[in-house]
């Protein structure tokens, strides 16, 4: 699904944050990229994204070379990712909004992009019917994150990135929406990548975690998702672990300078 | 503004005009109900006439300055290049008061409406384009990056982000400048006109001497701008709901 291949990218006038930096998703694995501030994890979404391109390397999702926002990926970020003048249902339409401003023309729209609006329906999965009418500043910070799933959903996407979506939110509704998100991934057969500096959230979202700190290691979680992964000896284990090896960071170099290139 | 609060305003400024009009006691301050039977008759004789004249030139000011400085500070405020070239030259012109301009326009444009309309459009233009610029430029990026990953090209961004994100700050320009506009307006119809609340003014109160005929119009005038903060307020309203909301 994702192949990232010798990628180089770093902002001007600082250390890069990846050289050489080797990396791949499977189609329907659930990826937690965990790694404390300023490690390059949401940068590293970005470029997934598209909305950042590498200086060398090449990133490909399903065997195309990206060079801009791919239609089929959906990106969620923590905030500000909802219009403050829209609707919670003309939020959650945005995207088809787009797609239907531009027309099936290949590049912002899938060649064939079929105009259906089931914005409904995801507003109805999501339990937003009743707040649809209400502006983003009138609903709480778990109903607006739902928002954006839900924009995110009604574009039919194969591969969901997220930054950090449920930071700030409170735990209850953190786990509420974890679950929510790994049983839609579940259902429509999603690609997940969750960038997040929680190492709770990584164990608990990710079949796999991505350890981004230098060196980069990967850390298998198959039991994600199961009932009571959450209070299972692995998890524990595995929580121990993250939090010995993000303890032990050493200053940052570079992710992918390493032998231990992932 | 509830109008409630409009009429208590208005009175409350009546009685300090009354009681100022008792201790000056001349014929340049005559009391305020003098002035209120004034207007009622001028309204009959030809006031209401000055009035749509002088309406229509700030209307048409106003709008013309909309519709020419919003797309330009969206411009401005949505590309950097383009904020690095014409962000200097609107900073040079913009604190020259335009008012100077009357003549070398009047020259140009001839002495018709044309003329009143553009300087009244040469002092909005500039607010209007400060304000839309920087509303565009202060977007928080995660608004414009999520939009761009749902598929968004330039087009779509101003059509979906910068286009209704600018809907406020220029209703706050035009909000900000009926005060000069109406100014402006006055100054504008002291040349070369026989129509309009500027004239009216200056004529009754320079020419003929007739004091509550002058206030009669400077009342008009006050009501022409009252008018057009209702219309923008309206606007608002109808247009950024999501502003009212709690």
């Amino acid at each position: 699904m994702i192949n990232i291949n010798s990628l180089t990218f770093g902002y001007p006038q600082t250390t890069p944050i990846f050289q050489n930096f080797n990396w791949t998703v499977q189609r329907g694995e659930t990826w937690a990229i965990l790694g404390s501030s300023g490690c390059g994890k949401t940068t590293l979404l970005y470029l997934l994204a598209g909305l950042r391109l590498p200086a060398k390397g090449v990133i490909e999702i399903d065997g195309e070379r990206l060079t801009r926002p791919r239609p089929r990926s959906g990106l969620i970020l923590q905030d500000y990712g909802l219009l403050p003048w829209a609707t919670v249902r003309e939020n959650a339409g945005l995207g088809l909004e787009v797609r239907n401003f531009y027309g099936q023309d290949g590049k912002h729209t899938p060649k064939n992009f079929q105009p259906e609006n089931n914005v409904e329906y995801w507003l109805n999965e999501l339990g937003l019917h009743e707040i649809a009418d209400k502006f983003p500043a009138q609903i709480s910070g778990g109903q607006r994150q739902r928002t954006a799933i839900a924009r995110t959903l009604a574009l039919s996407p194969d591969l969901l990135l997220m930054d950090e979506p449920f930071s700030s939110l409170d735990a209850i509704t953190r786990e509420d929406l974890q679950k929510l998100t790994l049983s839609l991934v579940k259902e429509q057969n999603l690609t997940l990548v969750i960038v997040t500096h929680a190492i709770d959230e990584a164990i608990s979202m990710g079949s796999k975690i991505l350890l981004l700190d230098s060196p980069q290691r990967i850390f298998e979680n198959p039991q994600v998702g199961q009932a009571n992964h959450r209070s299972s000896q692995e998890y524990h284990r595995l929580s121990n672990l993250l939090w010995e090896e993000m303890r032990h960071d050493p200053s940052p170099t570079p992710a992918g300078r390493e032998e231990s290139t992932p | 503004m509830k109008q409630r609060d409009i009429f208590f305003s208005a009175l409350g400024i009546g009685v300090v005009w009354q009681i100022t009009a008792m201790l000056v006691n001349r014929p340049i301050l005559p009391a305020p109900w003098d002035v209120f039977t004034v207007l009622i008759e001028e309204l009959k004789t030809g006031l209401l006439t000055h009035f749509f004249y002088s309406l229509w030139r700030v209307t048409a000011g106003m709008f013309l300055s909309v519709l020419v400085a919003a797309p330009v500070g969206l411009a401005i405020g949505g590309s950097q290049r383009l904020d690095r070239i014409f962000s200097p030259i609107i900073y040079l012109l913009y604190p020259i008061p335009k008012v100077v301009f009357v003549p070398v326009v009047l020259l140009f444009l001839g002495i018709g409406d044309i003329a009143k309309i553009t300087l009244i459009f040469l002092i909005l233009f500039f607010q209007i384009v400060v304000l839309v610029r920087d509303q565009a430029a202060g977007l928080p990026p995660k608004l414009i990056q999520s939009l761009q990953s749902l598929g968004a090209g330039r087009r779509a961004l101003f059509r979906f982000i910068y286009y209704p994100a600018s809907l406020p700050a220029i209703l706050t320009a035009l909000r900000q400048s009926i005060g000069t506009a109406v100014a402006v307006l006055y100054i504008t119809e002291l040349f070369a006109t026989k129509y309009g609340l500027g004239y009216y003014i200056y004529y009754n109160g320079s020419t003929l001497f007739n004091y509550p005929a002058m206030y009669a119009g400077v009342i008009a005038m006050s009501l022409l701008g009252l008018g057009m903060y209702y219309v923008v307020d309206w606007a608002e309203r109808r247009l950024c709901k999501w502003k009212f909301v709690s």
